[in-house]
């Protein structure tokens, strides 16, 4: 008889603790980030696609070594360069990224000594056709500096 | 007020049109709040606060066929839905809003709303018998278990109150409150009671209200990780909607039967702004609660559900029901 009305009021008395909870958290603040009306900033260590690295003059760092190429183990990478008349530096003419292969894996980015290629915070990519993901890095470049 | 046809017909239409509205916007109200408690946004994309969300709903339901399957009993497949939401409506007749808003004052007004309360029962007996899937049936034999076990505590409780108040009207039953606070049925010190058991009443009445109406956490008649959807497996476009209506009105009758027995009807606290708008802060303060306890509780077993009612709820009213009478007898 005692167990019964002890369980009773025990069941009673947990089951207000528990709205107690719901209640609390009814007027805290909702943490759902609306995700097309708002972003997050990606952290620091986020591994999207590479991006060529610009210097100062809005051109790439790149002296196309070619490392990059060579370390990648999918060949995702194909870039190509000339030596402009007069210039010291080969000049990049073109740098494309097959991201249809990449596994993200870094190699390309380890591999370089000139700090020409980092990790990009690109994460909206959606396409239906495969083309979209081979990536000119150079002409992504000249557009960022547009 | 006379009963003439035209009466009759302004009353059952704002009764339906009050009823649809609660529902629609208890939806938005429920998933707002559900949303906040587990700290969501919830719909918040058409309208302002997403208020444009309900009257979309419907057109969609609106717009989607009516798909009636094969080898299902047809007659009462088409009743059952219709069962669901018409006594509710029903109910609506004889609920005092205050003491001029009413549609039709009974002065059986409380057997009344027991009577088609409990043909709600016999909707989701008929939808699951008559769907032809194994779910449903399932489901409607839990369902009426469960009107069966809550039914007799809420009747007891409702007997008590019937008891202290000497009458079965409904606006009657208000007017006996409406003196104080300390009037309320659910206060035991002033008024015909003095018991000091009547917290424990509303209690009772409370959670009898939450298993009748098929809500959370006593919803196993439409579990959906056992039963698909329950008793409405088989129902799609406005056959779903409508016992979905039905369900939303059975919680605004059944928060508007505890407020008028337990909670004083219209009458207000401190004799402030007397009117019909502290019936409807009662009620929609009882029907915030629904909603909290909804997304407060997981659902429980059958066994525990019933053991719930047979062991604890009818024992406990049974007993509340003899010590009231004795209190009658004594004062």
């Amino acid at each position: 008889m005692v167990t019964y009305f002890s369980d009773i009021y025990n069941g009673l008395i947990s089951l207000f603790i528990g709205m107690g909870v719901t209640f609390k958290e009814f007027f805290k603040p909702t943490v759902t980030v609306q995700y097309p009306y708002e972003t997050l900033t990606m952290t620091d260590k986020y591994r999207g696609h590479v991006e060529l690295i610009e210097n100062d003059e809005g051109k790439p760092n790149c002296v196309v070594c070619g490392l990059c190429a060579r370390a990648c183990p999918s060949g995702c990478i194909t870039l190509a360069g000339e030596k402009p008349e007069g210039a010291k530096k080969k000049a990049l003419t073109k740098y494309v990224l097959d991201f249809t292969r990449c596994s993200l894996c870094g190699s390309c980015v380890e591999s370089c000594n000139f700090n020409a290629l980092e990790f990009s915070k690109e994460y909206n990519l959606a396409s239906t056709r495969k083309e979209d993901f081979i990536f000119d890095l150079l002409q992504r470049l000249e557009e960022r500096n547009k | 007020m006379s009963l003439t046809l035209l009466n009759v017909i302004i009353a059952v239409v704002i009764a339906i049109a009050f009823a649809a509205l609660n529902a629609a916007y208890l939806v938005w109200a429920e998933r707002r709040g559900a949303a906040r408690i587990q700290r969501r946004p919830g719909p918040n994309i058409n309208g302002p606060f997403g208020l444009l969300q309900p009257p979309l709903d419907g057109i969609k339901l609106m717009a989607k066929q009516l798909i009636i399957p094969g080898g299902v009993d047809k007659i009462l497949f088409i009743a059952a839905p219709v069962l669901a939401m018409f006594p509710a409506i029903m109910s609506f007749v004889t609920i005092p809003f205050s003491d001029t808003i009413v549609a039709q004052n009974m002065d059986v007004g409380v057997l009344m709303i027991f009577a088609f309360a409990s043909m709600g029962g016999m909707s989701l007996l008929f939808a699951g018998w008559s769907s032809r899937n194994k779910y449903a049936m399932m489901s409607s034999i839990r369902a009426v278990s469960q009107a069966v076990a809550y039914e007799i505590p809420m009747l007891i409780t409702t007997i008590t109150v019937v008891m202290i108040a000497g009458s079965m009207n409904l606006t009657e039953i208000v007017q006996q409150q409406s003196a104080s606070i300390l009037h309320w049925n659910i206060f035991p010190l002033l008024g015909n009671s003095h018991n000091l058991l009547m917290p424990f009443s509303f209690l009772i009445f409370f959670i009898c209200t939450l298993a009748e109406t098929n809500r959370a956490p006593f919803d196993l008649g439409e579990a959906e990780s056992e039963l698909v959807a329950g008793f409405h497996t088989e129902y799609g476009s406005m056959g779903f909607g409508l016992f979905f209506m039905g369900e939303y009105a059975n919680i605004v009758i059944g928060s508007c039967m505890t407020t008028i027995l337990f909670l004083g009807g219209w009458s207000c606290p401190f004799g402030l702004f007397p009117g019909v708008w502290w019936f409807l802060l009662k009620l929609y303060l009882l029907i915030a609660t629904f909603i909290w306890i909804r997304w407060t509780f997981p659902r429980t077993t059958i066994y525990g559900l019933l053991n719930l009612s047979w062991k604890i709820l009818i024992p406990l009213s049974l007993f509340n029901l003899l010590f009231t009478a004795g209190l009658i007898k004594v004062f």
